[in-house]
């Protein structure tokens, strides 16, 4: 057999496992308005997907992942709970490294429940791992959500605080806020220039859809900005020590919990951390031999909001992720239209997990 | 066979280009009539001159259809993905400078740098439901460069031409583009960010890495190559 047919026997094989585990299997369109993902990715997504169009519906792009047509798809007519399954090609731009696919099969399970989230999780990931079955991967986790709720708790103004939240997936622009609020960074002369209100007039006209109105909107927020005292050093020091945990899963946890000895707020995600243990110890993973990093899932796909995970082959660090997953409530919000739920999923690249085992 | 020398087939960069190359005694002449895109070389054997425009030299490179070319930095690194795989700078020839830069309108006072920009963008998001636009053709580079800096909550917008313009006629809310003086910009009410430089650009002289040579054309490379002093 080719490899393409082995690829698309393994995707046929693992939507079929899914399916046995009460999913039901679905469809999505290889075309996708590129709006939506445009909306929610941003320009990263042009990087990545393939856009195309027509003179009718404009802007598509050949489909780079299945989990936002899925949610529309539930959203729109789905009841919750609900189990997904569904395997295809997806399409990526490769313009770094050719040796990178382009076109490969995803197959992927979507859990819609709210009911228990921390159970939820351990599901997915055990459903997961079920699948890839006895390929030596190492498995990596996350959970974005404590990140969140300490961002949350900064004692600091609700503007910074939102300013710290839109980049939480934008590590180094993450960073260079935190030394900025907390001082640790000096204010641009040019900022400090527009603060004092020692700006000549620019004598330039008013062009473009961005009003004068916005500009002195902005100039108003950075003068209120700076009379806003610096982020206590003691606070900066807690999420320095929340980004550091990396750890088997149970010493990360007792880390954490030290943590939120400081930073009560924290207490509610660590807690949910605790139950998806258990329910991962339930389910018969080996949870003291399962890493856990705090950042993990930084860097990756925003939208992720709690528990991240990731599969990568042990013996071969050149390949992506054979398989990835994690919570999204956020994104069922984005594209619920004032509806949300609770949802969780994961996929697995059948055709990397069919090179390994060929490499056995 | 010779060794196939690709150069802008017009305007200022073709006349400096010759410039050069004349002032290392190698005569490069377009043959015929004004309209006529052949080239003649003296002064050196085995050479062949190749007149293309400067946007299609990178291609003809990576495509090995050309050994030596002469274009922009800009328009190789937009046009080329992992360009250093593909193509070799030999040598900046001075002349054609040109900066890729962010350029945003003068009047807004609170924007200065990209974390302004950044900022401002998150903003006019949140009040126009939609992304700022900056408007530009030099797409990778850009959305690179923003990418690499953190800047968030906006969308490039293509525009082949006058695109200073965008701005004052509302498709864009702020631009990336090449200037050299600044000029334009400053006719057009545009200022540059603070550290806004994308990219510095000038005429560079490109061997293909893929092209592929025979003995002949190896010899005529290497005697071309001590005659420019490379």
């Amino acid at each position: 057999m080719t490899p393409q047919a082995i690829e698309t026997q393994q995707a046929a094989r693992l939507r079929a496992f899914f399916a046995g585990h009460g999913a039901m299997p679905v469809e999505t369109g290889i075309l996708q308005p590129a709006g939506t993902l445009l909306d929610l990715y941003g320009e990263d997504i042009r990087a990545r997907a393939y856009v195309t169009s027509d003179a009718l519906r404009g802007e598509q792009m050949l489909r780079p992942d299945f989990t936002v047509p899925v949610v529309q798809m539930h959203m729109a007519h789905g009841a919750a709970p609900a189990r997904y399954t569904y395997a295809g090609p997806v399409f990526r731009r490769q313009e770094e490294d050719a040796a990178r696919a382009n076109e490969y099969q995803q197959v992927g399970f979507e859990l819609f429940d709210g009911t228990n989230p921390a159970e939820a999780d351990a599901e997915v990931f055990c459903l997961i791992a079920q699948a890839l079955g006895p390929a030596p991967l190492r498995a990596a986790t996350g959970d974005i959500g404590i990140l969140l709720a300490a961002v949350d708790a900064l004692e600091t103004t609700a503007p910074r605080r939102a300013a710290l939240r839109r980049h939480i997936w934008r590590p180094r622009r993450f960073r260079a806020l935190m030394d900025r609020f907390s001082g640790r960074a000096p204010v641009p002369a040019s900022r400090q220039a527009v603060i004092a209100g020692q700006l000549a007039p620019t004598g330039a006209p008013e062009i473009g859809l961005r009003s004068m109105a916005e500009v002195e909107a902005r100039i108003a927020a950075l003068r209120e900005d700076a009379q806003a005292g610096p982020i206590p050093a003691s606070q900066v020091a807690l999420i320095d020590a929340i980004l550091d945990v990396r750890e088997a899963m149970p010493y990360a946890l007792e880390q954490l919990r030290d943590i939120s000895v400081d930073l009560p707020a924290i207490a509610p995600a660590v807690a949910r951390m605790a139950q998806r243990m258990q329910a991962l110890e339930r389910r018969g993973i080996d949870v003291a031999r399962l890493d856990f990093e705090a950042s993990y899932g930084r860097s990756s796909m925003e939208y992720y909001d709690g528990f991240v995970f990731g599969f990568y082959a042990e013996t071969r660090a050149d390949l992506p992720a054979v398989a990835s997953g994690g919570r999204y409530d956020a994104l069922t919000a984005v594209l619920g239209q004032g509806r949300s739920i609770p949802a969780v999923g994961g996929v697995i690249r059948p055709g990397l997990l069919a090179e390994l085992g060929a490499g056995e | 066979m010779s060794v196939k020398l690709g150069v802008p087939s017009k305007g200022r960069l073709m006349e400096k280009t010759f410039e050069w190359f004349a002032a290392r005694g190698i005569a490069l002449s377009r043959a015929g009539s004004e309209r006529e895109y052949a080239g003649m070389v003296q002064g050196i054997d085995g050479v062949e001159l190749v007149l293309l425009s400067a946007g299609e030299i990178p291609r003809e490179l990576a495509a090995g259809r050309i050994h030596l070319g002469v274009t922009g930095t800009d328009l190789v690194r937009e046009k080329l993905a992992g360009w250093e795989q593909q193509v070799e700078e030999l040598a900046e020839l001075g002349f054609g400078h040109a900066d890729l830069v962010i350029a945003v309108p003068a009047f807004w006072a609170d924007v200065d740098c990209l974390d302004d920009l950044d900022a401002a963008a998150a903003a006019f998001r949140a009040k126009h439901g939609f992304r700022l636009r900056v408007a530009t053709k030099y797409h990778r580079l850009v959305r690179d460069f923003l990418r690499d800096n953190g800047v968030a909550d906006y969308q490039l917008v293509d525009s082949q031409g006058a695109t200073e313009g965008t701005v004052k006629n509302e498709t864009a809310e702020a631009i990336a583009d090449i200037t050299s003086s600044g000029d334009t910009l400053r006719a057009n009410h545009l200022k540059i960010l603070s550290d806004g430089l994308v990219l510095r650009s000038q005429a560079t002289l490109f061997r293909a890495r893929r092209a592929e040579m025979d003995a002949g054309q190896r010899a005529a490379m290497a005697n071309l190559s001590a005659r420019l002093g490379l």
